[in-house]
Protein backbone atom coordinates (compact mmCIF):
# COMPACT_ATOMS: atom_id res chain seq x y z
CA UNK A 1 0.00 0.00 0.00
CA UNK A 2 2.58 2.56 1.15
CA UNK A 3 5.10 1.31 -1.39
CA UNK A 4 2.45 1.58 -4.06
CA UNK A 5 1.72 5.20 -3.22
CA UNK A 6 5.42 5.95 -3.03
CA UNK A 7 5.98 4.27 -6.38
CA UNK A 8 3.22 6.29 -8.01
CA UNK A 9 4.50 9.49 -6.47
CA UNK A 10 8.03 8.88 -7.72
CA UNK A 11 6.72 7.94 -11.16
CA UNK A 12 4.61 11.07 -11.30
CA UNK A 13 7.47 13.31 -10.27
CA UNK A 14 9.56 11.56 -12.91
CA UNK A 15 7.00 12.36 -15.58
CA UNK A 16 6.83 15.96 -14.44
CA UNK A 17 10.61 16.21 -14.55
CA UNK A 18 10.55 14.88 -18.09
CA UNK A 19 7.95 17.45 -19.08
CA UNK A 20 10.06 20.10 -17.34
CA UNK A 21 13.08 19.01 -19.35
CA UNK A 22 11.18 19.21 -22.62
CA UNK A 23 9.77 22.59 -21.65
CA UNK A 24 13.26 23.94 -20.90
CA UNK A 25 14.52 22.52 -24.17
CA UNK A 26 11.82 24.32 -26.11
CA UNK A 27 12.28 27.55 -24.19
CA UNK A 28 15.88 27.66 -25.33
CA UNK A 29 15.31 26.56 -28.92
CA UNK A 30 14.03 29.46 -30.97
CA UNK A 31 11.62 30.64 -32.09
CA UNK A 32 9.70 31.27 -28.90
CA UNK A 33 6.66 33.36 -29.70
CA UNK A 34 6.59 36.01 -26.99
CA UNK A 35 3.09 37.20 -27.80
CA UNK A 36 1.82 33.79 -26.77
CA UNK A 37 3.57 34.08 -23.41
CA UNK A 38 2.12 37.55 -22.96
CA UNK A 39 -1.39 36.44 -23.77
CA UNK A 40 -1.09 33.68 -21.18
CA UNK A 41 0.33 36.11 -18.63
CA UNK A 42 -2.61 38.40 -19.30
CA UNK A 43 -5.02 35.58 -18.55
CA UNK A 44 -3.27 34.71 -15.32
CA UNK A 45 -2.55 38.15 -13.93
CA UNK A 46 -5.43 40.60 -13.74
CA UNK A 47 -8.05 38.10 -12.66
CA UNK A 48 -5.91 36.82 -9.83
CA UNK A 49 -4.90 40.19 -8.34
CA UNK A 50 -8.15 40.85 -6.56
CA UNK A 51 -8.53 37.48 -4.89
CA UNK A 52 -4.81 37.36 -4.00
CA UNK A 53 -5.09 40.85 -2.51
CA UNK A 54 -8.20 39.97 -0.57
CA UNK A 55 -6.62 36.90 0.98
CA UNK A 56 -3.33 38.64 1.71
CA UNK A 57 -5.08 41.60 3.32
CA UNK A 58 -7.05 39.43 5.70
CA UNK A 59 -4.08 37.23 6.46
CA UNK A 60 -2.12 40.38 7.36
CA UNK A 61 -4.90 41.42 9.72
CA UNK A 62 -5.29 37.97 11.22
CA UNK A 63 -1.54 37.69 11.77
CA UNK A 64 -1.46 41.00 13.59
CA UNK A 65 -4.39 40.03 15.79
CA UNK A 66 -2.97 36.61 16.60
CA UNK A 67 0.41 38.10 17.42
CA UNK A 68 -1.21 40.56 19.73
CA UNK A 69 -2.92 37.71 21.56
CA UNK A 70 0.36 35.80 21.78
CA UNK A 71 2.53 38.70 22.77
CA UNK A 72 0.06 40.10 25.28
CA UNK A 73 1.91 38.51 28.17
CA UNK A 74 5.31 39.72 27.09
CA UNK A 75 3.68 42.98 26.07
CA UNK A 76 5.90 43.66 23.14
CA UNK A 77 3.35 44.90 20.62
CA UNK A 78 6.10 46.81 18.98
CA UNK A 79 7.43 43.67 17.26
CA UNK A 80 4.14 42.79 15.64
CA UNK A 81 4.84 44.71 12.42
CA UNK A 82 8.16 42.92 12.03
CA UNK A 83 6.66 39.49 12.55
CA UNK A 84 3.82 40.19 10.16
CA UNK A 85 6.12 41.51 7.45
CA UNK A 86 8.72 38.77 7.69
CA UNK A 87 6.34 35.83 7.88
CA UNK A 88 4.27 37.23 5.06
CA UNK A 89 7.12 37.74 2.64
CA UNK A 90 9.01 34.59 3.52
CA UNK A 91 6.17 32.18 3.84
CA UNK A 92 2.53 33.12 3.81
CA UNK A 93 2.15 35.30 0.76
CA UNK A 94 4.11 32.98 -1.57
CA UNK A 95 2.28 29.84 -0.45
CA UNK A 96 -1.22 31.30 -0.26
CA UNK A 97 -0.89 33.07 -3.59
CA UNK A 98 0.41 29.88 -5.16
CA UNK A 99 -2.51 27.90 -3.78
CA UNK A 100 -5.00 30.45 -5.07
CA UNK A 101 -3.41 30.45 -8.50
CA UNK A 102 -3.26 26.64 -8.54
CA UNK A 103 -7.00 26.57 -7.92
CA UNK A 104 -7.85 29.33 -10.36
CA UNK A 105 -5.33 28.94 -13.16
CA UNK A 106 -3.95 25.42 -12.80
CA UNK A 107 -7.43 23.94 -12.99
CA UNK A 108 -8.20 26.11 -15.99
CA UNK A 109 -5.07 24.96 -17.79
CA UNK A 110 -5.98 21.31 -17.27
CA UNK A 111 -9.53 21.82 -18.41
CA UNK A 112 -8.45 23.70 -21.52
CA UNK A 113 -5.65 21.37 -22.60
CA UNK A 114 -7.68 18.36 -21.52
CA UNK A 115 -10.56 19.26 -23.79
CA UNK A 116 -8.08 19.86 -26.60
CA UNK A 117 -6.72 16.38 -25.99
CA UNK A 118 -10.08 14.63 -26.11
CA UNK A 119 -11.19 16.49 -29.24
CA UNK A 120 -7.97 15.49 -31.01
CA UNK A 121 -6.71 19.06 -31.21
CA UNK A 122 -3.44 17.99 -29.63
CA UNK A 123 -3.16 15.23 -32.23
CA UNK A 124 -3.88 17.82 -34.89
CA UNK A 125 -1.03 19.97 -33.60
CA UNK A 126 1.34 17.06 -33.95
CA UNK A 127 -0.03 16.16 -37.38
CA UNK A 128 0.81 19.71 -38.48
CA UNK A 129 4.37 19.30 -37.21
CA UNK A 130 3.80 21.56 -34.20
CA UNK A 131 5.14 20.31 -30.92
CA UNK A 132 2.40 20.45 -28.25
CA UNK A 133 4.95 21.19 -25.54
CA UNK A 134 6.23 24.19 -27.43
CA UNK A 135 2.81 25.40 -28.44
CA UNK A 136 0.83 24.73 -25.28
CA UNK A 137 3.16 24.17 -22.33
CA UNK A 138 5.91 26.75 -22.88
CA UNK A 139 3.65 29.85 -22.96
CA UNK A 140 1.74 28.73 -19.87
CA UNK A 141 4.92 27.81 -18.05
CA UNK A 142 6.59 31.15 -18.77
CA UNK A 143 3.37 33.03 -18.09
CA UNK A 144 3.06 31.52 -14.63
CA UNK A 145 6.74 31.75 -13.77
CA UNK A 146 6.62 35.46 -14.63
CA UNK A 147 3.24 36.34 -13.15
CA UNK A 148 3.32 34.45 -9.87
CA UNK A 149 6.28 36.44 -8.42
CA UNK A 150 4.59 39.68 -9.45
CA UNK A 151 1.37 38.59 -7.80
CA UNK A 152 3.29 37.59 -4.70
CA UNK A 153 5.08 40.93 -4.36
CA UNK A 154 1.70 42.56 -4.65
CA UNK A 155 0.28 40.20 -2.02
CA UNK A 156 3.23 41.02 0.26
CA UNK A 157 2.41 44.70 0.07
CA UNK A 158 -1.32 44.25 0.58
CA UNK A 159 -0.71 41.87 3.47
CA UNK A 160 1.50 44.40 5.17
CA UNK A 161 -1.30 46.92 4.74
CA UNK A 162 -3.63 44.45 6.43
CA UNK A 163 -1.29 44.34 9.38
CA UNK A 164 -1.14 48.12 9.28
CA UNK A 165 -4.88 48.44 9.74
CA UNK A 166 -4.86 46.36 12.94
CA UNK A 167 -1.65 47.78 14.34
CA UNK A 168 -2.61 51.39 13.80
CA UNK A 169 -6.32 51.33 14.55
CA UNK A 170 -6.48 48.68 17.23
CA UNK A 171 -3.06 48.58 18.82
CA UNK A 172 -2.41 52.29 18.42
CA UNK A 173 1.06 51.94 16.96
CA UNK A 174 1.83 55.09 15.02
CA UNK A 175 1.89 54.69 11.22
CA UNK A 176 5.50 55.87 10.92
CA UNK A 177 6.60 53.46 13.59
CA UNK A 178 4.75 50.65 11.80
CA UNK A 179 6.61 51.24 8.57
CA UNK A 180 9.92 51.77 10.35
CA UNK A 181 9.53 48.42 12.08
CA UNK A 182 8.53 46.73 8.82
CA UNK A 183 11.44 48.09 6.80
CA UNK A 184 13.91 47.39 9.55
CA UNK A 185 12.83 43.80 9.92
CA UNK A 186 12.62 43.03 6.23
CA UNK A 187 15.86 42.26 4.50
CA UNK A 188 16.56 41.57 0.87
CA UNK A 189 17.06 37.91 1.58
CA UNK A 190 13.51 37.58 2.94
CA UNK A 191 12.14 38.91 -0.29
CA UNK A 192 14.54 36.86 -2.42
CA UNK A 193 13.79 33.58 -0.66
CA UNK A 194 10.08 34.29 -0.91
CA UNK A 195 10.31 34.94 -4.61
CA UNK A 196 12.58 31.97 -5.33
CA UNK A 197 9.92 29.73 -3.90
CA UNK A 198 7.33 31.47 -5.97
CA UNK A 199 9.12 30.77 -9.23
CA UNK A 200 9.22 27.11 -8.32
CA UNK A 201 5.53 27.12 -7.35
CA UNK A 202 4.66 28.71 -10.68
CA UNK A 203 6.55 25.96 -12.49
CA UNK A 204 4.74 23.30 -10.45
CA UNK A 205 1.32 24.74 -11.22
CA UNK A 206 2.04 25.00 -14.95
CA UNK A 207 3.66 21.59 -15.28
CA UNK A 208 1.01 19.73 -13.25
CA UNK A 209 -1.79 21.54 -15.07
CA UNK A 210 -0.37 20.79 -18.51
CA UNK A 211 0.63 17.24 -17.66
CA UNK A 212 -2.86 16.39 -16.42
CA UNK A 213 -4.40 18.03 -19.46
CA UNK A 214 -2.21 16.24 -21.98
CA UNK A 215 -2.86 12.89 -20.31
CA UNK A 216 -6.63 13.00 -20.09
CA UNK A 217 -7.88 9.54 -20.88
CA UNK A 218 -11.49 9.66 -21.86
CA UNK A 219 -14.05 12.27 -22.69
CA UNK A 220 -15.61 15.04 -20.66
CA UNK A 221 -15.66 12.94 -17.52
CA UNK A 222 -11.91 12.41 -17.85
CA UNK A 223 -11.37 16.16 -18.19
CA UNK A 224 -13.32 16.76 -15.00
CA UNK A 225 -11.40 14.12 -13.11
CA UNK A 226 -8.04 15.37 -14.35
CA UNK A 227 -8.90 18.92 -13.37
CA UNK A 228 -9.68 17.90 -9.81
CA UNK A 229 -6.55 15.80 -9.64
CA UNK A 230 -4.44 18.64 -11.00
CA UNK A 231 -5.51 20.94 -8.17
CA UNK A 232 -4.94 18.30 -5.51
CA UNK A 233 -1.51 17.37 -6.85
CA UNK A 234 -0.48 21.01 -7.22
CA UNK A 235 -1.46 21.67 -3.60
CA UNK A 236 0.51 18.70 -2.35
CA UNK A 237 3.59 19.48 -4.41
CA UNK A 238 3.51 23.16 -3.47
CA UNK A 239 3.42 22.32 0.23
CA UNK A 240 6.19 19.74 -0.14
CA UNK A 241 8.30 22.16 -2.16
CA UNK A 242 7.70 24.86 0.41
CA UNK A 243 8.85 22.61 3.21
CA UNK A 244 11.90 21.70 1.16
CA UNK A 245 12.80 25.31 0.43
CA UNK A 246 12.28 26.46 3.98
CA UNK A 247 14.61 23.72 5.18
CA UNK A 248 17.10 24.53 2.47
CA UNK A 249 17.15 28.27 3.09
CA UNK A 250 16.99 28.27 6.82
CA UNK A 251 18.92 25.22 7.94
CA UNK A 252 21.35 24.63 5.12
CA UNK A 253 22.06 27.95 3.45
CA UNK A 254 21.33 29.83 6.68
CA UNK A 255 19.56 32.71 5.00
CA UNK B 1 4.74 6.71 -52.37
CA UNK B 2 3.55 5.23 -49.11
CA UNK B 3 4.32 1.58 -48.49
CA UNK B 4 2.84 -0.08 -45.44
CA UNK B 5 3.95 -3.57 -44.62
CA UNK B 6 2.80 -5.92 -41.87
CA UNK B 7 1.55 -3.08 -39.74
CA UNK B 8 0.37 -4.14 -36.28
CA UNK B 9 -1.32 -1.98 -33.69
CA UNK B 10 -2.99 -3.08 -30.49
CA UNK B 11 -4.52 -1.17 -27.60
CA UNK B 12 -4.29 -3.37 -24.54
CA UNK B 13 -6.13 -6.53 -25.52
CA UNK B 14 -7.77 -4.89 -28.49
CA UNK B 15 -5.98 -6.00 -31.65
CA UNK B 16 -6.84 -3.32 -34.17
CA UNK B 17 -4.41 -3.69 -37.07
CA UNK B 18 -2.87 -7.06 -37.71
CA UNK B 19 -0.23 -7.45 -40.44
CA UNK B 20 -1.82 -4.85 -42.62
CA UNK B 21 -0.12 -4.33 -45.97
CA UNK B 22 -1.03 -1.59 -48.41
CA UNK B 23 0.78 0.53 -50.97
CA UNK B 24 -0.33 3.95 -52.15
CA UNK B 25 1.44 5.16 -55.27
CA UNK B 26 2.34 8.75 -56.03
CA UNK B 27 -0.67 10.67 -57.21
CA UNK B 28 -2.99 7.81 -56.41
CA UNK B 29 -6.26 8.21 -54.52
CA UNK B 30 -6.76 5.19 -52.33
CA UNK B 31 -10.14 4.79 -50.72
CA UNK B 32 -10.28 2.79 -47.51
CA UNK B 33 -13.56 1.25 -46.49
CA UNK B 34 -14.47 -1.01 -43.62
CA UNK B 35 -16.79 -1.30 -40.69
CA UNK B 36 -16.89 1.14 -37.87
CA UNK B 37 -14.13 0.36 -35.40
CA UNK B 38 -12.06 -1.67 -37.82
CA UNK B 39 -9.17 0.74 -37.40
CA UNK B 40 -9.33 3.11 -40.34
CA UNK B 41 -8.66 6.21 -38.27
CA UNK B 42 -5.96 4.38 -36.34
CA UNK B 43 -4.39 3.46 -39.67
CA UNK B 44 -4.23 7.09 -40.79
CA UNK B 45 -2.86 8.20 -37.43
CA UNK B 46 -0.10 5.63 -37.74
CA UNK B 47 0.94 7.05 -41.09
CA UNK B 48 0.98 10.61 -39.76
CA UNK B 49 2.96 9.37 -36.77
CA UNK B 50 0.49 10.47 -34.10
CA UNK B 51 0.25 6.82 -33.11
CA UNK B 52 3.24 4.56 -33.43
CA UNK B 53 2.79 0.98 -34.64
CA UNK B 54 3.73 -1.97 -32.46
CA UNK B 55 5.51 -3.56 -35.39
CA UNK B 56 5.69 -3.42 -39.15
CA UNK B 57 7.03 -0.89 -41.54
CA UNK B 58 5.80 2.37 -42.99
CA UNK B 59 7.91 3.71 -45.84
CA UNK B 60 7.21 7.22 -47.02
CA UNK B 61 8.93 8.10 -50.28
CA UNK B 62 11.24 5.19 -49.72
CA UNK B 63 12.27 6.18 -46.20
CA UNK B 64 11.37 4.14 -43.16
CA UNK B 65 9.27 6.31 -40.87
CA UNK B 66 8.43 4.10 -37.90
CA UNK B 67 11.80 4.54 -36.23
CA UNK B 68 11.95 8.29 -36.65
CA UNK B 69 11.97 10.64 -33.70
CA UNK B 70 9.12 13.08 -33.30
CA UNK B 71 11.31 15.84 -34.69
CA UNK B 72 12.48 13.95 -37.77
CA UNK B 73 8.92 12.91 -38.46
CA UNK B 74 7.99 16.55 -38.82
CA UNK B 75 9.86 16.66 -42.11
CA UNK B 76 7.22 14.29 -43.51
CA UNK B 77 4.39 15.98 -41.71
CA UNK B 78 5.16 19.22 -43.49
CA UNK B 79 4.14 17.39 -46.66
CA UNK B 80 1.04 15.83 -45.14
CA UNK B 81 -2.40 17.29 -44.67
CA UNK B 82 -4.80 15.50 -42.39
CA UNK B 83 -8.54 16.00 -42.18
CA UNK B 84 -9.60 14.57 -38.85
CA UNK B 85 -12.82 12.65 -38.50
CA UNK B 86 -14.07 15.08 -35.87
CA UNK B 87 -12.60 18.15 -37.54
CA UNK B 88 -10.21 18.85 -34.66
CA UNK B 89 -10.33 22.59 -35.25
CA UNK B 90 -8.44 24.64 -32.69
CA UNK B 91 -11.27 26.18 -30.74
CA UNK B 92 -9.28 29.09 -29.38
CA UNK B 93 -8.59 30.29 -32.92
CA UNK B 94 -11.08 31.69 -35.42
CA UNK B 95 -11.67 30.12 -38.81
CA UNK B 96 -9.05 32.18 -40.64
CA UNK B 97 -6.42 31.44 -37.99
CA UNK B 98 -7.29 27.76 -38.13
CA UNK B 99 -6.93 27.63 -41.88
CA UNK B 100 -3.67 29.56 -41.93
CA UNK B 101 -2.33 27.69 -38.91
CA UNK B 102 0.60 26.03 -40.62
CA UNK B 103 1.48 29.14 -42.60
CA UNK B 104 1.49 31.26 -39.45
CA UNK B 105 3.48 28.70 -37.57
CA UNK B 106 6.26 28.01 -40.05
CA UNK B 107 6.38 30.73 -42.67
CA UNK B 108 6.93 34.42 -42.39
CA UNK B 109 4.49 35.47 -45.06
CA UNK B 110 2.94 38.77 -45.81
CA UNK B 111 -0.46 39.25 -44.15
CA UNK B 112 -2.07 39.89 -47.51
CA UNK B 113 -0.70 36.66 -49.00
CA UNK B 114 -1.94 34.68 -46.01
CA UNK B 115 -5.36 36.26 -46.29
CA UNK B 116 -5.57 35.35 -49.96
CA UNK B 117 -4.48 31.78 -49.31
CA UNK B 118 -7.11 31.44 -46.58
CA UNK B 119 -9.80 32.83 -48.85
CA UNK B 120 -8.72 30.55 -51.67
CA UNK B 121 -8.71 27.44 -49.45
CA UNK B 122 -12.11 28.24 -47.98
CA UNK B 123 -13.38 28.89 -51.49
CA UNK B 124 -12.29 25.43 -52.57
CA UNK B 125 -14.59 23.88 -49.96
CA UNK B 126 -17.41 26.27 -50.77
CA UNK B 127 -17.18 28.56 -47.78
CA UNK B 128 -16.86 32.32 -47.70
CA UNK B 129 -17.23 35.21 -45.32
CA UNK B 130 -16.81 33.09 -42.20
CA UNK B 131 -13.17 34.00 -41.53
CA UNK B 132 -13.96 35.76 -38.26
CA UNK B 133 -16.23 33.09 -36.82
CA UNK B 134 -15.13 30.78 -34.03
CA UNK B 135 -15.34 26.99 -34.49
CA UNK B 136 -18.05 26.78 -31.81
CA UNK B 137 -20.28 28.93 -34.02
CA UNK B 138 -20.07 26.58 -37.01
CA UNK B 139 -22.32 23.71 -37.99
CA UNK B 140 -20.89 20.19 -38.04
CA UNK B 141 -20.54 20.11 -41.80
CA UNK B 142 -18.92 23.54 -41.86
CA UNK B 143 -16.36 22.38 -39.31
CA UNK B 144 -15.53 19.45 -41.53
CA UNK B 145 -15.00 21.75 -44.49
CA UNK B 146 -12.90 24.24 -42.53
CA UNK B 147 -10.81 21.30 -41.42
CA UNK B 148 -10.42 20.33 -45.07
CA UNK B 149 -9.49 23.90 -45.97
CA UNK B 150 -6.88 23.88 -43.22
CA UNK B 151 -5.28 20.80 -44.73
CA UNK B 152 -5.38 22.30 -48.24
CA UNK B 153 -3.94 25.64 -47.21
CA UNK B 154 -0.48 24.19 -46.69
CA UNK B 155 -0.54 22.68 -50.18
CA UNK B 156 0.60 19.24 -49.06
CA UNK B 157 1.92 16.44 -51.24
CA UNK B 158 -0.14 13.87 -49.37
CA UNK B 159 -3.62 14.32 -47.94
CA UNK B 160 -5.40 11.94 -45.61
CA UNK B 161 -9.12 12.42 -45.42
CA UNK B 162 -10.96 10.80 -42.54
CA UNK B 163 -14.57 10.75 -43.74
CA UNK B 164 -14.51 14.11 -45.55
CA UNK B 165 -18.12 13.91 -46.70
CA UNK B 166 -19.79 12.62 -43.55
CA UNK B 167 -22.20 15.15 -42.12
CA UNK B 168 -22.05 17.27 -45.26
CA UNK B 169 -25.08 17.86 -47.50
CA UNK B 170 -25.16 15.89 -50.79
CA UNK B 171 -24.39 18.87 -52.99
CA UNK B 172 -21.37 19.93 -50.99
CA UNK B 173 -20.34 16.30 -50.68
CA UNK B 174 -20.22 16.05 -54.44
CA UNK B 175 -18.17 19.23 -54.64
CA UNK B 176 -15.73 17.75 -52.13
CA UNK B 177 -15.53 14.58 -54.22
CA UNK B 178 -14.67 16.66 -57.25
CA UNK B 179 -12.09 18.54 -55.24
CA UNK B 180 -10.43 15.29 -54.17
CA UNK B 181 -10.37 14.10 -57.78
CA UNK B 182 -8.94 17.40 -58.99
CA UNK B 183 -6.20 17.41 -56.39
CA UNK B 184 -5.18 13.94 -57.47
CA UNK B 185 -5.37 14.53 -61.21
CA UNK B 186 -4.05 18.06 -61.49
CA UNK B 187 -1.65 18.35 -58.60
CA UNK B 188 -0.62 14.71 -58.32
CA UNK B 189 -1.52 14.70 -54.64
CA UNK B 190 -1.28 11.28 -53.03
CA UNK B 191 -4.42 10.71 -50.99
CA UNK B 192 -6.02 8.24 -48.70
CA UNK B 193 -9.75 8.70 -48.29
CA UNK B 194 -11.56 6.92 -45.51
CA UNK B 195 -15.25 6.89 -46.18
CA UNK B 196 -18.51 5.09 -45.50
CA UNK B 197 -20.15 6.70 -48.50
CA UNK B 198 -19.90 4.13 -51.29
CA UNK B 199 -20.97 6.56 -54.02
CA UNK B 200 -18.17 8.86 -53.04
CA UNK B 201 -15.79 5.90 -52.86
CA UNK B 202 -16.55 4.76 -56.41
CA UNK B 203 -16.31 8.29 -57.67
CA UNK B 204 -12.98 9.41 -56.23
CA UNK B 205 -11.06 6.15 -56.01
CA UNK B 206 -8.24 5.02 -58.21
CA UNK B 207 -8.34 1.97 -56.05
CA UNK B 208 -10.37 0.79 -53.08
CA UNK B 209 -9.11 -1.27 -50.16
CA UNK B 210 -11.41 -2.91 -47.69
CA UNK B 211 -10.23 -3.46 -44.12
CA UNK B 212 -11.56 -6.43 -42.21
CA UNK B 213 -10.26 -7.81 -38.94
CA UNK B 214 -7.15 -5.68 -39.08
CA UNK B 215 -6.19 -6.65 -42.62
CA UNK B 216 -6.88 -5.66 -46.20
CA UNK B 217 -9.19 -8.37 -47.48
CA UNK B 218 -9.89 -6.92 -50.88
CA UNK B 219 -8.26 -4.33 -53.05
CA UNK B 220 -9.03 -3.20 -56.57
CA UNK B 221 -10.39 -0.53 -58.86
CA UNK B 222 -13.91 0.82 -58.27
CA UNK B 223 -15.43 -1.50 -60.84
CA UNK B 224 -13.66 -4.54 -59.51
CA UNK B 225 -14.97 -3.82 -56.03
CA UNK B 226 -18.44 -3.00 -57.25
CA UNK B 227 -18.70 -6.32 -59.05
CA UNK B 228 -16.86 -8.38 -56.49
CA UNK B 229 -17.86 -11.92 -55.67
CA UNK B 230 -16.15 -11.83 -52.30
CA UNK B 231 -19.04 -12.47 -49.89
CA UNK B 232 -17.72 -10.21 -47.13
CA UNK B 233 -17.05 -7.30 -49.44
CA UNK B 234 -20.35 -7.84 -51.16
CA UNK B 235 -22.28 -7.67 -47.93
CA UNK B 236 -20.42 -4.54 -46.90
CA UNK B 237 -20.77 -2.51 -50.07
CA UNK B 238 -24.42 -3.35 -50.39
CA UNK B 239 -24.98 -2.56 -46.76
CA UNK B 240 -26.86 -5.72 -45.85
CA UNK B 241 -27.55 -6.60 -42.24
CA UNK B 242 -27.32 -10.31 -42.99
CA UNK B 243 -24.27 -12.02 -44.37
CA UNK B 244 -20.89 -13.46 -43.48
CA UNK B 245 -19.73 -10.38 -41.55
CA UNK B 246 -22.66 -10.42 -39.15
CA UNK B 247 -23.20 -14.18 -38.95
CA UNK B 248 -21.53 -14.47 -35.59
CA UNK B 249 -22.92 -11.25 -34.25
CA UNK B 250 -26.12 -10.75 -32.40
CA UNK B 251 -27.14 -7.52 -34.01
CA UNK B 252 -30.00 -5.88 -32.22
CA UNK B 253 -31.61 -5.04 -35.51
CA UNK B 254 -31.06 -8.33 -37.26
CA UNK B 255 -31.01 -11.41 -35.07
CA UNK B 256 -28.61 -13.92 -36.44
CA UNK B 257 -30.25 -17.24 -36.96
N1 LIG C 1 -6.36 6.10 -28.47
C1 LIG C 1 -6.95 4.89 -28.40
N2 LIG C 1 -6.82 4.15 -27.29
C2 LIG C 1 -7.39 2.93 -27.21
N3 LIG C 1 -8.12 2.37 -28.18
C3 LIG C 1 -8.28 3.05 -29.32
C4 LIG C 1 -7.71 4.35 -29.49
N4 LIG C 1 -8.03 4.80 -30.72
C5 LIG C 1 -8.77 3.84 -31.28
N5 LIG C 1 -8.93 2.79 -30.46
C6 LIG C 1 -9.64 1.54 -30.77
O1 LIG C 1 -9.24 1.12 -32.04
C7 LIG C 1 -10.33 0.59 -32.76
C8 LIG C 1 -10.41 1.24 -34.11
O2 LIG C 1 -10.76 2.59 -33.97
P1 LIG C 1 -10.86 3.58 -35.21
O3 LIG C 1 -11.19 4.91 -34.67
O4 LIG C 1 -9.66 3.46 -36.05
O5 LIG C 1 -12.11 3.00 -36.00
P2 LIG C 1 -12.64 3.45 -37.42
O6 LIG C 1 -12.39 2.33 -38.35
O7 LIG C 1 -12.07 4.76 -37.78
O8 LIG C 1 -14.18 3.56 -37.14
P3 LIG C 1 -15.22 4.68 -37.64
O9 LIG C 1 -15.60 4.27 -39.01
O10 LIG C 1 -16.35 4.55 -36.70
O11 LIG C 1 -14.53 5.98 -37.58
C9 LIG C 1 -11.56 0.80 -31.91
O12 LIG C 1 -11.89 -0.45 -31.35
C10 LIG C 1 -11.13 1.73 -30.82
O13 LIG C 1 -11.71 1.35 -29.62
MG1 LIG D 1 -12.68 6.65 -37.85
Amino acid sequence: MITNILYRFVKYVGELTLLFGMTMYHIFTPPVKMYRVLSQAKRIGPGSFLIAALVAFFIGMIMALQMEYLLLEISDDIYIPSVVAVSLTRELAPVLTALIVAGRIGAGITAEIGSMTVTEQVDALRAFAVNPVKYLVVPRFLGLVIMLPILTVFADLVGIMGGFVICVYKLYISPTLYFTMVTEALTVKDIVTGLTKTICFGAIIALVGCHQGLNVQSGAEGVGRSTTTAVVISFILIIIADCFFTTLFYFILRV
Amino acid sequence: MIEIKDLCKTFGNNIVLKDLTLTINDGETKVVIGRSGVGKSVFLKNIVGILRPDSGSIKINGQEATELSERDYNKFRMEMGMVFQGGALFDSLNVAENVSFVLDEFMQLDKKIVRDRVEESLGLVGLQGIEEMMPSELSGGMKKRVSLARALCMKPQMIFYDEPTTGVDPITADAINNLIIDLGRKLQVTSIVVTHDMNSAYKVADSIAMFYHGRVIAEGGPDEIRNTRHPVVKQFIHGEAHGPITDNENLIYGHSH
